[in-house]
């Protein structure tokens, strides 16, 4: 390139070089504003537009695909899940009415003690437009966005437990990172003896783990792990894990606990988007920020 | 293979509409819903198919239209603005100051030009990552050996469409 630029007879702008560090220049400081400020989630939006028409018709064959399976599906098939439906609905049905009764009584129990009513949350369904592109991230893309009212830091999940939180809404889609992902915290408790803590994602697609858990916790293998409610992110009592693997090592202050998603992380198309938490008073400023669910190193998720 | 050097200025000039198209199609397939090995795998054409208009028309398609294409990128893959634009941006220049160079090799030498380019670019990419969430994916660098692998057949695809068309009424 030195040749070109000594004998120049068209102006042809500035060097690659100067170009080049512009660029870099510029990338950097998009880099820095996004991470930091997050000031471009409307031109992330407006851009958004012109390619998320190009990804659905990229995705359109494989949808394709799925649709003309599912036609050709066998009527063995269909019979098989039919019956074993049927022998699922009767254990729920039963199931229900002891559930009932079970309301009714924590209803009257909570009366009785004046705590806050548990509500059912509204939910719609949403379906994965595309999974993640990024080896690096555990990251959905559904089809309800904005214009379906979804917003950033509901949750997302499937008929079992905790998939994952809204972290981004575009006009028509919107992001759902998953519980497994590396910077994604749930906070939850022990079903059985309700140990409060924190579960964290480990970049691995069925893998969770509980961090700062001290040897002496009362943890076992096989404990459920629901959410607690705590931080009004995520509502309470949703199945978020199960303990898998303790690793009880006295060199270390805290134990190694590997656990395993409840819900069907990587496997469902069709999810569901909670909405419609109950609104807890404000949080008092604190000087040091210990909240469960604290974002991690500027790509936090919740407002 | 051998005197490609010399029957590149049989080529078409290339129409812009075709260079963006080019490009469309590579972030099409960038797009592709990639699973398990494969994404670990998967070559990023949207790179490839940049440094070859970077190496063949550098004057066309340069830095400019490199970070402009990496800002598309950003946005369907919801990573942080800037990052493919960043990568690209290297990638773009690597290509224009190879520009010269690559007229005088035949494929296979340009592909070992190519590759450090290519890894270059993904170093950028993980090194931003690693910067903002602190782990690197070390599977991720496998992409840039499938993409230098696939610059001979781009190269060879791109160069066929350029190719002028012969004509019917010749004879």
């Amino acid at each position: 390139m030195e040749e070109t630029q000594s004998f120049r007879f068209f102006n042809r702008g500035p060097g690659p070089a100067a170009r080049l560090v512009f660029f870099v220049l510029l990338s950097l400081l998009l880099l820095f504003v996004d991470a930091r400020y997050r000031y471009l989630e409307s031109v992330r939006s407006a851009v958004s537009i012109f390619t998320y028409p190009l990804q659905r018709l990229v995705a359109a064959p494989g949808a394709l695909w799925q649709q003309a399976d599912s036609f050709f599906t066998l009527q063995g098939n269909l019979l098989l899940d039919n019956t074993r439906m049927r022998q699922q609905h009767t254990i729920d049905a039963v199931q229900l009415q002891q559930l009932q009764v079970l309301q009714a009584e924590n209803q009257h129990l909570r009366d009785l003690l004046a705590l806050q009513q548990r509500t059912a949350f509204p939910m719609q369904p949403a379906e994965i437009v595309y999974v993640e592109r990024d080896i690096f991230k555990r990251k959905l893309f559904l089809d309800k966005g904005a214009q379906a009212n979804v917003q950033a830091g509901q949750v997302v999940m499937d008929d079992i437990g905790v998939v994952g939180q809204v972290t981004r809404v575009y006009p028509w889609l919107s992001e759902v990172t998953l519980i497994t992902d590396k910077d994604h915290s749930v906070p939850v408790q022990v079903l059985r003896n309700g140990l409060r803590t924190v579960v964290f994602g480990s970049g691995d697609t069925g893998d969770l783990a509980l961090r700062y858990i001290p040897d002496s916790a009362d943890i076992q293998e096989g404990d459920m792990l629901v959410t607690s409610g705590i931080d009004g992110t995520y509502p309470p009592g949703l199945p978020v894990a199960k303990v898998g693997h303790i690793e009880r090592d006295p060199a270390y202050p805290f134990a190694r606990i590997q656990c395993f998603p409840v819900a069907g992380v990587d496997r469902h198309r069709q999810l569901l988007i909670l909405s419609g938490l109950p609104k807890l008073p404000e949080r008092p400023e604190a000087v040091v920020e210990t909240g469960a669910d604290k974002p991690k190193r500027g790509r936090g998720r919740k407002p | 293979m051998n005197d490609f050097p010399k029957d590149q200025e049989f080529l078409l000039p290339a129409s812009n509409v075709f260079i963006a198209l080019s490009l469309l199609a590579a972030l099409l397939l960038n797009w592709l819903p990639w699973h398990g090995i494969l994404l670990a795998l998967h070559p990023d054409f949207v790179a490839l198919v940049l440094l070859y208009w970077c190496t063949h028309k550098p004057y066309r398609v340069g830095i400019g239209m490199a970070w402009m294409i990496g800002i598309f990128a950003d946005v369907a893959d919801a990573s942080l603005f800037g990052q493919h634009a960043l990568a690209y941006t290297v990638l773009a220049f690597g290509g224009v100051v190879l520009n010269r160079r690559m007229q005088m090799f035949d494929l296979r030498q340009q592909t070992l030009q190519v590759f450090p380019v290519l890894l270059l670019a993904y170093v950028v990419y993980t090194l931003i990552h690693w910067q903002l969430h602190g782990y690197v994916a070390w599977t991720y660098f496998l992409g840039s050996v499938t993409s230098a692998l696939l610059w001979i057949p781009l190269t060879l695809l791109l160069q066929n469409m350029r190719l002028p068309r012969p004509d019917p009424d010749d004879l």
